[in-house]
């Protein structure tokens, strides 16, 4: 059902942890749905220098998160902000379709990651181009 | 234990198929090869052959529910036998009412039928159950009306495990002269059965459930019962299926249903020792876990045990890594992430439902399955843990231990 790839990251997930002091968190998800991301950046000058998350969820979801973490080092933000769930999908050598949602999750992480960086300095917050309802810490029905 | 293409398996996923025991393959193969005739054709020898075959298998399956032979019909498994089951009482007693009572953890064979007959008109009251799976007998007789056709109510839950007080149920549905079916595709070589004594009117089962093939199984009928055929056709099974009967496969089926019914409590004493003990095991080794389902009234195979924290699909992923085949009732399979219907009835809270681990030991299941499991399972909940947020931020205070 998941690609070598996905099953490699799933089975040695990379950046695995948290950053003390991060300069940018983000946590997406909702453990009603039963998948949560919480992504944690390092940010100097402008330049992801690290990034580290936690996952609660299936296979996919934390081979996600590997990815995603994964891609974004050493981008700057404008060039992280770019990587899409469509990248985390492609570089992970595909995910079966009912499982995409999990790399959408990974891509807000890191959105919300970012722009929770950028709010910690004054910066306007970055608009989602295609926003998802990922969000619902109110409601707890699952609406992806 | 068990090996496939040298890789180490161990197998504890029962109640989701057996493997066909040898004695019962041996038994069917002469009826793929010598004895081929059709059963309807009965001017020629080989078909007296078959049918021949087909009688005796009845007689078996009869032996093992206290039932008369003339009242088991051969089907091709338990969603087909529930389908009849539901749909042919229904429509049958139509004139009568237009009301069937179900619960809310039956299988998705009786819960779909029902809501199939919903859109023609019938009303389903699903009853609910306790935080252990189990149904109120008084709630039952509290629901029933005067246009009540049909009472269904599994024997014993899949998932969880927890068995139903059937006989009482029976009775009930006797006093108000309402039919009761039950789908019994769980028990048979787990739990003795006996349609008469526990007035049974209708009772799903399935071959592959007790090491017999896949793709046979068996309504029994009481007889006198009204119901309309679900498969239209020939005259087989006494006009009441149609279609040409599955030979081997029935003789496989009388043949396990025999075997798993000649010593259940020997049977039991060995798997419930087995699984009482890597249930114990797993409770003590691993924190924030907890049991689902009843501590006594449960199958003897089954265990069933959510973990705080962590996702099902995950947890079976390691597990298959180390060659060990269970189930999950967490279905993070789609946009809508609905975990088991079953756990969330027993009123388990979603977050804790998606961290359940479905364990069925049977007949392949040995001491060093146990020990393994044991060693292998704490290490992978553990591993799942530490990447957990919500581990992170709750887990060292009380979880479901405490509850």
């Amino acid at each position: 059902m998941y690609s070598d790839k996905v099953m490699d990251h799933f089975k040695n997930p990379r950046n695995v942890g948290e950053i003390e002091n991060p300069e940018g968190v983000g946590e997406v998800g909702n453990p009603v749905c039963g998948d949560i991301m919480k992504i944690f950046l390092k940010i100097e000058n402008n330049i992801v220098t690290d990034a580290k998350f936690k996952t609660f969820g299936c296979g996919a979801a934390i081979a996600s998160s590997s990815m995603a973490t994964e891609l974004v080092r050493g981008k700057t933000l404008e060039e992280a902000w770019e990587v899409s769930n469509k990248a985390v999908a492609e570089a992970l050598e595909g995910l079966p379709l009912i499982k995409m949602h999990c790399s959408v999750l990974a891509e807000e992480g890191i959105h919300k990651a970012i722009n929770d960086y950028r709010k910690k300095h004054g910066l306007p917050e970055w608009e989602e181009k295609n926003p998802h309802s990922h969000e619902h810490e109110e409601d707890l029905t699952c609406q992806h | 234990m068990i090996c496939m293409a040298e890789k180490r398996i161990v197998y504890m996923d029962h109640s989701a198929t057996t493997y066909t025991r040898r004695e019962v393959l041996d038994a069917m193969i002469p009826y793929h090869t010598e004895f081929f005739g059709n059963p309807s054709s009965q001017l020629y020898s080989i078909g007296r052959v078959s049918q021949k075959a087909l009688d005796t298998a009845r007689a078996q399956t009869a032996r093992a529910l206290g039932a008369e032979p003339d009242e088991i019909y051969f089907t091709s498994g338990g969603s087909e036998s529930d389908n009849w089951a539901i749909k042919g009482i229904a429509r049958a007693n139509r004139k009568k009412g237009n009301h069937i009572i179900t619960s809310r953890i039956e299988h998705h064979a009786v819960l779909h039928a029902c809501e199939y007959l919903e859109k023609e008109g019938f009303t389903v009251t699903y009853l609910s159950v306790d935080k252990y799976g189990l149904v109120d007998p008084a709630e039952l007789e509290k629901v029933i009306t005067d246009k009540t056709v049909l009472i269904t109510i599994m024997y014993a839950n899949n998932e969880i495990g927890t068995i139903e007080p059937i006989a009482e149920l029976g009775a009930i549905a006797r006093k108000h002269k309402v039919y009761f079916h039950t789908d019994a595709v769980q028990v048979i070589g787990n739990v003795p059965v006996d349609v008469k004594a526990q007035n049974i009117d209708l009772l799903s089962l399935s071959a592959h459930k007790f090491y017999g093939p896949k793709g046979v199984g068996a309504l029994y009928i009481r007889k006198g019962t009204k119901i309309d055929n679900l498969i239209h056709g020939g005259g087989q099974e006494r006009r009441r299926r149609a279609g040409t009967e599955n030979v081997a496969g029935i003789v496989g089926l009388g043949k396990a249903i025999e075997l798993a019914t000649a010593d259940i409590d020997g049977h039991n004493r060995h798997i419930r020792e087995l699984r009482d003990r890597l249930m114990k095991g797993i409770l003590e080794k691993i924190p924030h876990a907890r049991l689902n389902g009843h501590p006594e009234k449960r199958l003897p195979g089954n265990i069933n045990i959510s973990f705080e924290f962590i996702e099902g699909e995950s947890i079976l992923i390691w597990l298959d890594d180390e060659g060990i085949c269970a189930s999950t009732g967490s279905a993070c399979t789609s946009g809508s992430l609905e975990p088991s219907h079953v756990l969330l009835a027993t009123g388990l809270p979603v977050e804790i439902s998606h961290g359940s681990l479905r364990l069925t030991l049977g007949n392949v299941n040995t001491d060093t399955d146990v020990d393994f499991v044991l060693d292998v399972l704490p290490k992978v909940v553990s591993r799942l843990r530490e990447m957990s947020p919500l581990y992170q931020k709750s887990g060292k205070e009380g979880g479901c231990n405490v509850q």
